[in-house]
């Protein structure tokens, strides 16, 4: 199996607050990675340095063996799609607009969509379940329409690598497992690589392969749920009491909150990081 | 939501929502639209001249008179070329408009607001100031004067906004905003200067006027204003993904930086080149791109070159009703861009409210 991404020694900061510290990291082909911590634990920044949008400070990060600071934004997005935390569109753009908008990478010059890109995203409305929606304003749209929205427009996009950054925020329960069944799909049919933030600690456990624990800007432990997900770990970096025990199925690790906290610091409630 | 067989067809229907077909027909249209309206515009005047005549003068089956102000002439020399550059002055403003709305990620932008317009009124200012009475290839000094100080103006935002090889959009719209008041300042310090003749020049220039440019200018004006235009064209899909912000259009596989590069100098030079021709003519570059975006919704590659046609007829018709309410008194064309176009959108807005401004 080949390395997809590959962080060496990375440090990255906005202005002179480290976010990303020594930070090494080996992403490999086909594999489902959730990256978890708490807020402020350098996940999205995380994210960002993988979608190129950042660029490290110090150490190297390589997408296939390729410096990604060299790849322009074309060559990325042929390989990596992006579904972020976030999102506005200024204009009345429908669904059907901004699905077709993820085929941009694989459109030339002024022209109009193909039969192949419209095949494509009558594919994926599909699979997320949008085409009652397909001529709805993105502004019409519900937060849970609107991340379905952004998905299938990361979907239509095709890349062998998909990078998201919460995206069962604001969905209810049907469609949040509605996504990780389809991420879960994509990565076994098609083989496609994700790499996921989550705050929900409990769709990590049961969908990713391997988890990444984020404290304070390091890495503080990488491996199975069963081996990153135990109350002593999630104590030390979330610093806030856990019982665990199997989901009921799957028998990955099930994290519930006490009934009574009992912590010495503040509670946090860390489901979701930012409302719109 | 609807049941799956329904939905369906729906989707079949509905992809994709913009067709060449569409585009064609819409676009055609337009065109039709718009040479009939400017055509009934020639008529209009201090004179009417009747349509059916007009039509013989236009096809050269009746001779200009030889003696002062035929019909002929005023036709050929006076009335077609104004509206010519009304109409190449409102296509720019208007595609302008629309250009920088997407860029600058805010509604209500319009081509002045980078500052770009001040720049070309203190060229103007000074050319009118000093008296500079050449002229050069049909365009007079206070053109080339104004056209110089929108140049310098626009290398001057751009390197104010220019941190290592971006160009962050607020801050460029905030150099915008001080460059202009900086400029405006030292317009105001030339005209309280100047004698009572030359400051009403200069008002009266800044009030936006599209008196007769030669047609060696028009000719010049109007290569410029296509090649511009064509730029902005062929920006249409950049334009619909960096409606969705900059990271995201990055993550779809634009290279902001140099899009956004292309569309700040092509936007600034044609505005530097329209405020010189034309002065400031509010409403037109903002209420269009509005309007069109209403009507026709917002993807770039229809928007573009709708809101380039129905800004230029709309300028065409507005600076005839300019030159003939109190004929033979003009009256500053903003004035009835303004009175026409802000009563339209505020209905457009009222009728169509739900489909937002964004």
């Amino acid at each position: 199996m080949d390395i997809y991404y590959h962080l060496d020694q990375v440090s990255f900061r906005y202005s002179d607050q480290w976010v990303l510290r020594d930070f090494s990291l080996d992403v490999r082909e086909g594999e489902i990675l959730g990256i978890i911590g708490p807020n402020g634990s350098g996940k999205t920044s995380l994210l960002k340095l993988m979608a190129g949008l950042l660029q490290p400070q110090v150490g190297r990060l390589s997408l296939r063996g390729q410096d990604i600071s060299t790849l322009g934004a074309r060559a990325l997005a042929r390989q990596v799609a992006v579904v972020p935390q976030e999102h506005h569109v200024l204009f009345p753009f429908t669904v059907a607009e901004v699905v077709l908008m993820g085929r941009f990478v694989h459109q030339n010059g002024w022209g109009w969509e193909s039969p192949e890109d419209l095949r494509i995203a009558r594919a994926v409305l599909q699979v997320m379940d949008l085409e009652p929606l397909v001529d709805r304003t993105f502004q019409e749209l519900s937060g849970g329409e609107r991340q379905r929205t952004i998905i299938a427009r990361a979907l239509a996009q095709q890349a062998p690598i998909l990078l998201l950054d919460e995206p069962t925020a604001f969905l209810d329960i049907k469609h949040q497992l509605e996504i990780y069944a389809t991420l879960r799909r994509l990565n076994q049919d098609r083989g496609v690589t994700i790499v996921v933030v989550s705050h929900d600690l409990n769709l990590a456990s049961q969908y990713c392969q391997r988890l990444l624990l984020l404290h304070e800007g390091r890495g503080f432990r990488t491996g199975s749920p069963a081996e990153v997900l135990t109350a002593e770990n999630l104590g030390i970096v979330y610093g806030c009491e856990v019982l665990i025990d199997q989901h009921p199925e799957a028998g990955t690790p099930r994290i519930t909150l006490p009934a009574l906290v009992s912590v010495g610091g503040v509670f946090k409630n860390d489901t979701r990081t930012t409302l719109f | 939501m609807g049941t799956f067989a329904h939905a369906g067809v729906h989707a079949d229907r509905l992809l994709p929502p913009l067709t060449l077909r569409r585009w064609v027909k819409t676009i055609a249209v337009l065109i039709v639209v718009s040479f009939l309206g400017l055509l009934i515009c020639l008529q209009y005047g201090t004179e009417r001249i009747p349509f059916s005549r007009m039509l013989h003068l236009l096809a050269g089956s009746e001779t200009l008179g030889s003696t002062g102000l035929s019909p002929g002439v005023i036709l050929w020399d006076v009335r077609l070329p104004r509206l010519i550059l009304a109409f190449l002055v409102g296509s720019s403003l208007a595609t302008v408009g629309v250009a920088l709305q997407a860029l600058l990620r805010n509604p209500l932008a319009d081509p002045y607001i980078l500052g770009i317009s001040s720049g070309a009124a203190l060229g103007a200012a000074l050319a009118v100031q000093f008296g500079v009475s050449w002229a050069f290839a049909g365009f007079s000094a206070v053109h080339l004067f104004a056209f110089v100080g929108a140049a310098v103006t626009i290398i001057g935002i751009y390197h104010i906004a220019s941190a290592d090889g971006r160009i962050p959009v607020q801050t460029l719209l905030l150099a915008g905003v001080i460059i202009n008041a900086i400029l405006s300042a030292l317009i105001l310090f030339i005209t309280s200067l100047s004698d009572s003749t030359s400051a009403f020049r200069l008002f009266f220039w800044l009030m936006g006027s599209l008196a007769t440019l030669g047609y060696a200018g028009l000719l010049a004006l109007t290569a410029y204003v296509v090649l511009g235009i064509l730029v902005l064209f062929g920006q249409a899909r950049h334009l619909n993904l960096l409606s969705l912000g900059e990271e995201p259009a990055h993550g779809l596989g634009l290279e902001v930086e140099g899009v956004k590069r292309v569309i700040f100098f092509t936007s600034a030079l044609l505005t530097g080149a329209v405020v010189a021709v034309s002065g400031l003519i509010g409403f037109v570059g903002m209420i269009v791109p509005h309007a069109v975006r209403m009507i026709l919704g917002p993807d770039h590659r229809l928007l573009l070159p709708a809101s380039a046609l129905v800004g230029g007829t709309f300028l065409g018709i507005a600076d005839t009703i300019a030159r003939s309410l109190l004929a033979p008194s003009e009256l500053p064309v903003g004035v009835i861009t303004a009175l026409c176009g802000g009563p339209f959108f505020i209905y457009l807005l009222i009728t169509r409210r739900k489909s937002h401004m964004g």
